[in-house]
């Protein structure tokens, strides 16, 4: 509110004396909120700082065998035959059977030495090769072999990517983040100059759609966060499958069933105590419970556990909010339609529910958003961060988005850092888009 | 569990056709408060019963024991009678879902669902099962005809209750009251939230409504109940030891009787006193 003009239509001194000092006060007020408030928006302002900076970045790249030495036309341009005979040429037996475990089987890296124990015909259908190769032991395959099986399991343009990953071998040397390509780019070019002659620079939005869809690999530029995606995905499935109902129904039960006893508000407390329950104890006790003591349904450490887990963890939030969307239904409803003869469940599905839906809704989705950036129970209940095999579902082991982040984070080579980067991009754009989504449901149906 | 059998139904309809409800010695607390003392009224069949007295003197508790409406509010109890064709209401073998199907409650604040005008009148068929489409369009054209609603809104049944005006709605309440055919019902303050004009058109459709149904309604509008009511009960507060008005004592019912003597000729002095406006 402006407030320019200051004539006195009081002429109570008195009156106008105290004016002045609660006028005062409230500027005091006002002046002290400001500050909170640019505080807390410089922190944000920091956080999306410090995540764009090493989001965008400029690498130098070297390749460790130039493509031009490889063959004279582009390599996506060359036959699956002569692809073959590159990777003949520079890869190992032993590097060309893992592009069998790794491409064609898609079996994670735990599998390997397993694998190669076992006949042919034990991992490759028969028919794609001839017969006597079937009895011979994964092994004992000759490297000639091996890349006739590689021709027939893939794509020209896998092939592409294969020679371009394992015989190129792309490398990013260093990165240097947006502030110093910003601001000492003749910097970063003398010192490339100096130290890495062979390189070639290149400016780099690590948050690129190759990024989304390949999977984990050991080397940053190559590493992808699709496997933590889906990972994700299928969490938020299973725990919103299992915590949406049981919560709601816990909720209904204890607004509308429930007489007042001691017992029961001893509960609703307990509620609302676990509500603030550090994650971590959670991720505790689905070990314990979902992958110890069920472990023969959840099959240990799986997507199961971990979902059912992250589920209990956002429960207690899920039934509180739900009760407050009921409390929020007008008693006079309720009457309106206990008064016209229903009975307490149809009063709950023909008002009460659809009343407090939105606000039901917007509850869960809060706690859905929490649960999606939950890393601390995942931990805990076992996801493994070096997978590179989507999930195939609620039985399969996994990583997730804030699995990825952390182990990211935890990696010596600068470059991980902007992949965390790009991770971390994904997740708060996730969140923000629950939320927004959450928001909306608020406002239109309130 | 159906106590209420079609046989003795007819039976005790015979006996009692005159009064179809009757309150005997009916206290009502909340918790340790003592709302409502030793109650007793007939209420006679096809007329139109008024409950008059100041406010919080239990005027829509007595109201809400009809139905077992009072059974919604935690803490209450009630202790009495209430006959309904013979049966007393809060018997433990009757239940009360079926006793406010048979005795309908209009509120003070219109409330329809947020649904549209046709699910509004359906809602009272659809909770006893019926679907077929034909019966619920039928029912539903007639109960707002009877309501004095169809013509306002027949051409768009799919409107929201909501975005009737507030008179519309209080209508369209008892569109959906009558729309499962009750046998009372009880209207707490129907118009207090209406103009005069929608009070009156309520009033009108109270006087064509008591062909059929029996209606005891709670007003503050003293012209109110001397227009619409046959009957008229005045409730007060109960009187100290020195005959001074306590307002924390139990509501009583001070005077009972048809509605032209009460107005113009109450037998109890605080009766004409509220009447007259001298207090209350
Ligand atoms: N749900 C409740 N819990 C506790 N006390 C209540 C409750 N409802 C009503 N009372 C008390 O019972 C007494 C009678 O209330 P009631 O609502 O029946 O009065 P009323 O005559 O309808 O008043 P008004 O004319 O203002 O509507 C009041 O003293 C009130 O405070
Ligand atoms: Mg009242």
């Amino acid at each position: 509110m402006s407030r320019k003009s200051t004539v006195n239509f009081s002429n109570n001194v008195d009156l106008n004396q105290k004016l002045a000092k609660r006028r005062w006060k409230s500027q005091v007020g006002r002046f002290f909120f400001r500050m909170t408030l640019i505080a807390s928006l410089l922190a944000l302002l920091m956080l999306a700082y410090n995540i764009l900076n090493r989001a965008f970045t400029t690498v130098a790249i070297e390749d460790t065998v130039n493509p031009t030495e490889l063959s004279e036309i582009p390599l996506a341009e060359l036959e699956k035959a002569e692809l073959l005979l590159i990777l003949g040429d520079y890869l190992s037996s032993n590097q060309l059977r893992i592009l069998i475990f790794e491409r064609i089987l898609g079996a994670p890296r735990e599998d390997w030495s397993d694998l190669n124990t076992q006949t042919l015909s034990a991992i490759i259908e028969v028919g794609q090769y001839p017969e006597d190769w079937g009895t011979m032991l994964v092994s004992e395959l000759e490297p000639q072999q091996i890349l006739a099986l590689l021709g027939q399991g893939l794509s020209q343009e896998l092939l592409v990517s294969i020679v371009e990953e394992k015989v190129v071998e792309e490398r990013v040397v260093q990165v240097w983040t947006l502030t110093e390509t910003v601001f000492n780019w003749q910097g970063i070019e003398a010192q490339v100059a100096t130290l890495y002659p062979t390189t070639r620079l290149e400016f780099r939005f690590w948050l690129n759609t190759d990024f989304l869809m390949t999977a984990m690999h050991s080397q940053p530029e190559l590493s992808g966060l699709r496997t933590a995606i889906l990972g994700s995905l299928w969490l938020m499935t299973i725990t919103a499958a299992f915590a949406f109902p049981v919560g709601v129904s816990a909720a209904l039960y204890l607004e509308e069933y429930a007489a007042d006893t001691p017992m029961n508000r001893i509960i609703q407390l307990n509620i609302a105590n676990l509500a603030g329950v550090p994650s971590i104890i959670y991720g505790i006790l689905g070990l314990i419970v979902f992958v110890r003591a069920m472990g023969f349904l959840t099959n240990g450490r799986t997507i199961l556990s971990a979902g059912l887990t992250l589920g209990l963890l956002i429960l207690p939030i899920i039934i509180i909010s739900t009760q407050e969307a009921i409390r929020a239904v007008p008693t006079s409803l309720r009457q309106a339609s206990y008064g016209m003869g229903a009975t307490r469940w149809q009063m709950i599905y023909t008002v009460l529910f659809p009343k407090a839906l939105p606000g039901i809704l917007t509850g869960t989705i809060l706690s859905l958003s929490r649960a999606f950036g939950e890393t601390a129970p995942l931990i805990v209940v076992g996801s493994i961060t070096r997978i590179t095999a989507d999930p195939q579902g609620p039985l399969s082991r996994f990583t997730a988005i804030p699995i990825q982040i952390y182990t990211w984070t935890a990696q010596p080579q600068d470059a991980f850092r902007s992949a965390a980067a790009a991770a971390i991009l994904v997740l708060v754009v996730t969140l923000l888009v629950f939320n927004s989504v959450a928001i909306i449901l608020r406002n239109r149906y309130s | 569990m159906t106590v209420l059998t079609k046989e003795i139904q007819q039976q005790q309809a015979s006996i009692y056709r005159e009064y179809v409800m009757e309150l005997c010695n009916l206290d009502v607390y909340y918790g340790n408060f003592h709302a409502v003392r030793d109650v007793n009224m007939k209420i006679e069949s096809n007329k139109i019963t008024a409950l008059i007295g100041p406010s919080g003197c239990g005027k829509s508790t007595v109201l809400r024991c009809m139905n077992r409406m009072n059974d919604l509010v935690k803490n209450s109890r009630v202790e009495g009678e209430v006959l309904f064709q013979g049966f007393d209401l809060y018997d433990a073998r009757i239940d009360p879902v079926q006793v406010r199907q048979r005795i309908g409650m209009v509120f003070q604040k219109p409330n329809p669902f947020p649904k549209s005008i046709f699910d509004n009148v359906a809602y009272g068929l659809r909770l006893l099962g019926e679907r077929n489409r034909d019966v619920l369009h039928h029912v539903v054209e007639q109960s707002l005809k009877r309501a004095a609603l169809w013509d306002e809104v027949k051409g768009n049944l799919k409107r929201s209750g909501l975005s009737l005006s507030g008179g519309q709605q209080q209508r369209l309440c008892i569109a959906r009251t009558i729309a499962i055919k009750p046998e009372v019902i009880l209207m707490d303050e129907p118009c207090s939230a209406l103009d005069p004009i929608a009070t009156l058109k309520i009033e009108d459709l109270m006087r064509e409504l008591k062909e059929e149904y029996t209606i005891v309604i709670v007003t503050h509008n003293m012209q109110q109940a001397a227009r619409v009511s046959d009957y008229t009960a005045f409730m007060m507060m109960g009187e100290g030891l020195d005959g001074e008005i306590d307002e924390s004592r139990a509501g009583e019912l001070a005077e009972f009787d048809r509605t032209d003597i009460i107005f113009n000729n109450p037998s109890n002095q605080r009766t004409s006193d509220y009447i007259k406006g001298r207090f209350g």
